[in-house]
């Protein structure tokens, strides 16, 4: 392989080009990026970035002497608009082409926006720009937020905004926001953070409309009430940035379809990060895009899948001075309890947080922690190590 | 130089943390060595006293990178800076800490 070409220039693109150097690739890397900046990290946008905690220089993920190593061709502030059928031209927005061997496709997910026009006033929260626009808005002095979508980027803007003195509403359509991640007794747990950092989370009813035309004023919702906003976040997730890829082989449906190896349909094309569903299912977690670039860069250079992953998701959540931390896979059914620390009367987390273990058939098949990191990494650990042991029977031959 | 706690109210594989400015987390490993390092991390904002003690290395509980307590230097990403590290002495069963040569006098 003499050439490969990483499209996608954030967390995974990155992770999957210090991967082609370490495994021993020194053929041509051309790295293709639509935003203009060298890679930098999304997890700070909502929380310290935003509340001026920490700056833009707080956010680059890779430095001048690692970039100088890495040896890439950077083609930044171009978009990839299309790849041929075989997998070997990239085709890009501002006409050029790049001819290569290899593909890494790492293009994201970019924020679900609500359908119609926008009035000014309203954000979403996904790219450094997105952020700066966000930033420069709030520090013009206490506004009233409308915050739609309590997720947790929703849930961690939210809390960001009510820490720099704005007056906040959560909108969830859902009778209880995160119910689908955390199951309805956790995601009450977490809901409660809410009200004791101030902010007002109205749920059960979804948006029928925005008011104001050239800046926004306010929220109608779909129960009949009007929430006055001078300004209004959209949390409602993420798409997979897949459209680049129409015209392609390989399939796509909900993120690029790749097998337990991050291998698509063509062998000489991996996929990593939020733009994966590797086999089968799309996690949209910082965590997956570090540690599936390994997998999906050995995969490639070796010219098929020759070593599979499904390592234990894991993501941490920061909101109201609490830190959220979740493993494992949570389904509905599973039963869960509080085996460390407590709930308070109020249905929070109590002042030293608390463990708690999902169970389905008699094991541990995720924990959440909030503000217990030292006993979550503990029970993290244990979990790993459990589906490590169980991954390996099931792929022992069966006995004769 | 500042007293941490008695030598026997840290066993072996456990930590803890002083909250000077910035705070310090201090390890004794399953050896029986003590360390001291800066105790958030340099990546962003975890306590590494809560980190997963392995040999001489500590692994961070929100993005596991880890480092060695011996020279701070982190020896996995995401961190890339190392902690500051501090020599630590046992006197009259007492654990202290001696604040590095770069942090001055404050203490
Ligand atoms: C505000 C925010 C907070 C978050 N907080 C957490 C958290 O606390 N914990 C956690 O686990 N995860 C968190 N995440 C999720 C985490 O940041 C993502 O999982 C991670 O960024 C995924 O990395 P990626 O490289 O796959 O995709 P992305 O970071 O989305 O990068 C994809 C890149 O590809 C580029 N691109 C797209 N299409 C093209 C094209 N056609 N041609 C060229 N380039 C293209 C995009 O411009 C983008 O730069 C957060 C995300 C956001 C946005
Ligand atoms: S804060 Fe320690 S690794 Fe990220």
């Amino acid at each position: 392989m003499r050439t490969v070409t990483i499209v996608g220039a954030s967390l995974a693109g990155l992770h999957a080009a210090r991967e082609l150097r370490a495994q021993g690739f020194d053929g041509r890397l051309v790295i293709v990026g639509e935003e203009p900046h060298h890679p930098y990290d999304r997890p700070p946008l909502s929380k310290d970035f935003l509340t001026g905690r920490a700056d833009e220089s707080r956010l680059a993920l890779t430095d001048a002497d690692e970039t100088a190593g890495l040896d890439a061709e950077w083609l930044l502030g171009v978009r990839a608009r299309g790849l041929d059928t075989r997998g070997r031209t990239v085709v890009l927005d501002d006409g050029r082409t790049v001819s290569t061997d290899g593909v890494v496709i790492a293009t994201g997910a970019a924020a679900r926006r609500l359908p119609g026009d926008s009035p000014a006033g309203i954000h979403t929260l996904r790219t450094l720009d997105d952020a700066r626009a966000l930033r420069a808005d709030l520090s013009r002095g206490p506004r009233r937020v409308v915050v739609i979508g309590g997720g947790f980027i929703g849930a961690e803007t939210a809390s960001s905004c009510a820490r720099l003195g704005h007056e906040v509403t959560v909108v969830e359509a859902a009778p209880l926001p995160l119910v689908p991640q955390l199951g309805a007794p956790m995601a009450a747990v977490c809901a409660a953070l809410h009200r004791r950092g101030g902010v007002e989370l109205v749920t059960g009813t979804g948006v029928a409309g925005l008011r104001g035309t050239t800046a926004v004023t306010g929220v109608d919702l779909t129960d009949g009430r009007a929430l006055p906003a001078d300004l209004v976040i959209v949390g409602i997730g993420a798409v997979p940035n897949t459209a680049w890829l129409a015209g392609s082989t390989l399939a796509l449906h909900d993120g690029v379809l790749c097998d337990d190896g991050c291998v698509t349909a063509l062998p000489q094309v991996v996929a990593v990060g939020d733009v994966a569903r590797v086999g089968g299912a799309r996690t949209e977690h910082w965590t997956s895009a570090t540690e599936q670039p390994r997998v999906a860069v050995t995969n490639l250079l070796a010219g098929h899948t020759r070593t599979t992953a499904r390592p234990l998701p894991y993501f941490w959540s920061d909101q109201y001075d609490s830190r959220i931390q979740f493993a494992g896979r949570y389904r509905e059914g599973d039963t869960v309890q509080v085996t460390e620390g407590e709930i308070t009367d109020d249905g929070a987390p109590g002042e030293s947080g608390f463990l708690a273990r999902y169970e389905r058939d008699g094991r541990t098949v995720a924990v959440l922690g909030v503000d217990r990191p030292r006993a979550f990494m503990r029970a993290r650990r244990e979990l790993q190590r459990a589906e490590g042991e169980r991954g390996e029977r099931a792929a022992a031959p069966a006995a004769l | 130089m500042i007293p941490v706690c008695r030598l026997e109210d840290l066993p072996a594989g456990e930590s803890v943390r002083i909250a000077t400015t910035p705070p310090i987390a201090v390890f004794r490993t399953e050896d029986g060595e003590l360390y001291a390092i800066d105790d958030t991390c340099t990546h962003q904002d975890a306590s590494l006293s809560e980190g997963w003690l392995e040999g001489c290395l500590v692994e961070c509980p929100l993005h596991a990178a880890s480092f060695d307590l011996r020279t701070g230097e982190p020896t996995c990403l995401p961190a890339r800076r190392p902690v500051r590290t501090h020599r630590v002495t046992v006197e009259d069963g007492v654990v202290h800490v001696h604040l590095g040569a770069e942090e001055g006098t404050a203490a």
